[in-house]
């Protein structure tokens, strides 16, 4: 058996990929599931009417996409010019907790939607540098990004631990390592009333689209693309590598630090080291499993965020191991890759 | 008369709607020099692949010495004693010239590997053969026409006696490649067989004993070599008269670009040691030499990618030593690059998208950081028709070219802005008869119109027909140039060898 490159790759087959790698790793682990002993189908049905069965489970499931939107169009930024950013947990933390510091008192006194914006912009640009200085290592001196991002996300929440058992702790917490909150006037407004689900959603859509226009419309999104495909032939046509890819890095550090950000201002209102289940590890998943394709992005952290919203559904109610969302988090990620191998060759005979 | 050693029966494969092989039938001889002539896509790799097992065929059936050869298996090429040798070496750079030829042929799991009656049995093939290669340097080290004698010997190893060579020469120099075709004869008197893949005109013509010629896939001629001539073969190659363009004579104008002492110093290979030359107005310059004599520095150093670390490049009077690829288009100089796959395009963009990567920041093509998308599609179409490059639109995909239309495109957004200087680095290798002529037709076009063109070139005739002035390079170091039609092949064969040098040495 031998691979051979397809000459062209249709778009249905593009749509259809993540689609069939989804199933394959829903009927895996449908075996695992079986094997603790529960009905499949029981168990997703349990699932399914976890995450989307009820006005507040949808809301519930759609402030979990908020986040992974954020991490995933970061990763398809960066992978989509070769820059392989596996820091987006780090991101993710370093844009909480400037927001937790900010907003605690700072901006406080400004009128809110400026205070709001002001945060936001703040906290990306620090997620954005976190990015920067790697990719600036690797351009220097050939350092590879994917040691330094992956092993920056630890120096990170160790940071965070730091601030929160310290300096930022907060005195009316009985003691729980957490930051003092943002003020309650720079909190996002909700969406939907009573539900947690906030407007951040609409600012990761807004981000989706953006960057969507981005890549296919403008010079920078050209360029960026040319140099992940080949950069020999980019810098060859004229396209300056560096600023290109520094560009990416902070585009990419940007949205992972988004995504911290508006949690805190969301959901949470403050910082703990463990507000993240691993969103921007999540994120390079949701970027995979979308082709790299900003739309796809957003059905992917939907389904992601499905996943695990339910998964914690489908624990209560059968006794299986809420892990499993991360089993079939892990196999989706891999039968994709499978996927995509097809999706670029076909099998010669 | 002894039966043919390896026989195809009427060969049919598609792929997809595409016909590579249809209806293919030929014989080889014992102790011949077999030529499989055609042009790019004419199907010939495909047929080798078939013989060889690496394809299955639809139909059809292929015999070595009269035994029907079990199809779709390379193991059974190997043991009916066929061997290949591919255009694209497959040897570990990182392992001994013994250890890439036993690879493959000894018992994975045991524990002594004899390797020294292989490396006897290795000295023994190339003395008889006349394949001088050290069994156990390291396949890293060595030049490109000794790797392709440690490929050639791997077949011999196997006990091969009929060879198969897929574009041989398409790596090698010219010296190198007379070297090989006067080994290959040498192997005919010691009782190999042997059929050489080939689009080259002058080595079918030199080297083989007959030629089969694929047009479509299909056999469309069958020659002894020494009852055809050259002009014959193309015709009957490309199925029409092709005539390369000739140069008219006509002066030159004023000094367009000029190097003083550029001097460039490669990690890998030669560099450049105190280049000096000029181009005027309307005139191509040549640049001939053996391949990695600094070519390739010169070639980065004229398209910016990289910068020399002394001497001067001036253009129209301005110091453009060390402008960047994009300061260099700005200034309208177009750049052909020597490799068009790795540098000229890429392949998985739009023939749009790389029709305008090198102008991305020009205000026709874009505005406000948005590219203009119907200017750059109409541009693309426009390209496409005036350069006549077939398969395309401007949305197809830019890999599914063929690599004749690919560099028609190259050149196409290079001169559609009638650039005043052209750097034309290799611009024609790898090309078939019909795309050559198209390519010397239009540089020759640009010429007229009073372009200043720097043609570096390994292929000495494509120098000659196409220059005013040439100049070799020896290992970084620029001859003095000579009138292009003043100068004989046994004088550009001194030049190349690096003889002027002692001239004016003294």
């Amino acid at each position: 058996m031998q691979f051979e490159r397809r000459a062209d790759v249709s778009v249905t087959l593009l749509v259809v990929a993540p689609l069939a790698a989804i199933t394959v790793a829903l009927l895996l682990c449908a075996g695992l599931i079986a094997a603790a002993g529960v009905s499949p189908i029981t168990a997703y049905g349990e699932m399914l009417r976890g995450a989307l069965g009820s006005r507040l489970s949808i809301t519930e499931t759609l402030t979990r996409a908020i986040p992974l939107i954020f991490t995933g169009l970061a990763a398809a930024v960066a992978f989509r010019a070769r820059v392989w950013n596996i820091g987006g947990e780090g991101q993710f933390y370093i844009g909480a907790l400037v927001t937790a510091g900010l907003g605690h008192s700072l901006f406080a006194s400004l009128p809110a939607p400026i205070a709001i914006s002001l945060l936001l912009a703040v906290s990306a640009i620090c997620g954005a540098l976190l990015l920067m200085a790697p990719v600036a290592l690797r351009l220097r001196f050939g350092v590879d990004e994917v040691v330094v991002t992956l092993l920056m996300n630890f120096i990170v929440l160790l940071f965070v631990g730091l601030m929160v058992e310290g300096p930022l702790k907060d005195p009316m917490a009985f003691g729980w390592p957490q930051s003092v909150p943002v003020d309650p006037s720079l909190r996002l407004p909700r969406l939907v009333p009573r539900t947690r689900l906030h407007i951040g959603l609409l600012v990761a859509l807004v981000a989706a689209l953006t960057v969507w226009i981005v890549q296919a419309r403008t010079v920078f999104g050209t360029e960026m693309r040319a140099a992940g495909l080949s950069p020999r032939a980019a810098a060859f046509a004229g396209i300056p590598l560096p600023r290109i890819l520094m560009s990416v890095a902070f585009l990419s550090g940007g949205l992972a630090a988004l995504a911290g950000s508006v949690e805190v201002l969301g959901p949470t209102g403050y910082v703990t080291t463990t507000m993240s289940p691993g969103f921007g590890y999540a994120g390079i998943v949701v970027a995979m499993l979308a082709a790299l394709h900003p739309a796809g992005v957003v059905a992917a952290a939907i389904f992601i965020a499905t996943v695990f919203v339910g998964a914690d559904a489908m624990s209560r109610a059968t006794g299986v191991p809420s892990f499993i969302a991360d089993v079939i988090m892990s196999v989706s990620l891999l039968a994709m890759l499978t996927a995509l191998l097809f999706t670029t060759y076909r099998i010669k005979r | 008369m002894t039966g043919p050693v390896l026989e195809l029966n009427r060969i049919n494969k598609r792929f997809g709607a595409l016909v590579a092989n249809d209806d293919v039938s030929f014989q080889l001889g014992q102790g011949e020099i077999l030529a499989l002539l055609g042009e790019n896509g004419a199907g010939k790799t495909t047929l080798m692949n078939i013989i060889f097992g690496h394809y299955t065929a639809d139909s059809g059936e292929v015999r070595v010495n009269g035994r029907l050869l079990s199809p779709g298996q390379p193991r059974a090429a190997i043991a009916a004693g066929v061997g290949m040798v591919h255009q694209h070496f497959t040897l570990a750079g990182n392992l001994t010239v013994l250890d890439n030829i036993i690879i493959g042929s000894e018992p994975l799991l045991r524990p002594d590997s004899r390797r020294h009656e292989a490396d006897a049995k290795i000295r023994n093939l190339s003395r008889t053969f006349g394949l001088p290669v050290d069994p156990a340097a390291r396949v890293g080290d060595l030049s490109v026409g000794e790797r392709q004698r440690v490929e050639i010997l791997k077949a011999l190893y196997r006990d091969s006696r009929i060879l198969i060579l897929d574009e041989p020469t398409a790596v090698l120099a010219r010296p190198e490649a007379e070297q090989l075709f006067k080994t290959l004869k040498g192997m005919t008197a010691n009782g190999l067989s042997i059929i050489f893949i080939s689009h080259k005109l002058h080595e079918v013509m030199a080297a083989s004993s007959r030629v089969v010629v694929l047009r479509g896939g299909r056999v469309v001629a069958e020659r002894a070599t020494q009852t055809t001539s050259a002009a014959e073969l193309a015709e009957v190659m490309v199925g029409r008269s092709v005539k390369r363009p000739t140069r008219e004579p006509h002066a030159s104008g004023r000094p367009v670009i000029a190097a003083s002492d550029l001097c460039v110093s490669q990690a890998h290979g030669a560099g450049l040691d105190g280049a000096t030359f000029e181009v005027r107005e309307g005139e191509i310059l040549g640049i001939v030499g053996v391949s990695g004599n600094g070519q390739a520095a010169l070639g980065r150093v004229l398209s910016g990618v990289a910068h020399a670390s002394a001497g001067e490049l001036t253009f129209q009077g301005e110091d453009i030593t060390r402008l960047s690829p994009r300061g260099l288009i700005r200034r309208g100089i177009g750049r052909i690059p020597e490799d068009r796959h790795a540098e000229g395009v890429i392949g998985d963009l739009a023939v749009w998208e790389n029709a305008v990567l090198e102008r991305l920041d020009s205000s026709v093509y874009s505005s406000w950081g948005f590219i203009r998308r119907t200017e750059s599609r109409s541009f693309a179409a426009g390209l496409i028709s005036r350069f006549d490059i077939r398969g395309a639109t401007p949305a197809t995909r830019t890999r599914q070219l063929s690599g004749g239309n690919m560099q028609k495109l190259i050149l196409g957004r290079n001169l559609a802005t009638a650039p005043k200087f052209i750097l034309a680095n290799q611009p024609t290798r790898g090309l078939d008869e019909g795309a050559i002529a198209a390519v010397h037709a239009e540089l020759l076009a640009a010429r007229s119109a009073g372009a200043a063109i720097l043609l570096i070139s390994e292929d000495l005739d494509e120098a000659v027909a196409l220059s005013d002035r040439i100049q070799a390079i020896v290992k970084g170091r620029l001859s003095r140039p000579v009138v292009a039609g003043e100068a004989d092949a046994r004088m550009l064969g001194l030049m190349m060898a690096g003889v002027w040098e002692e001239n004016h040495a003294v």
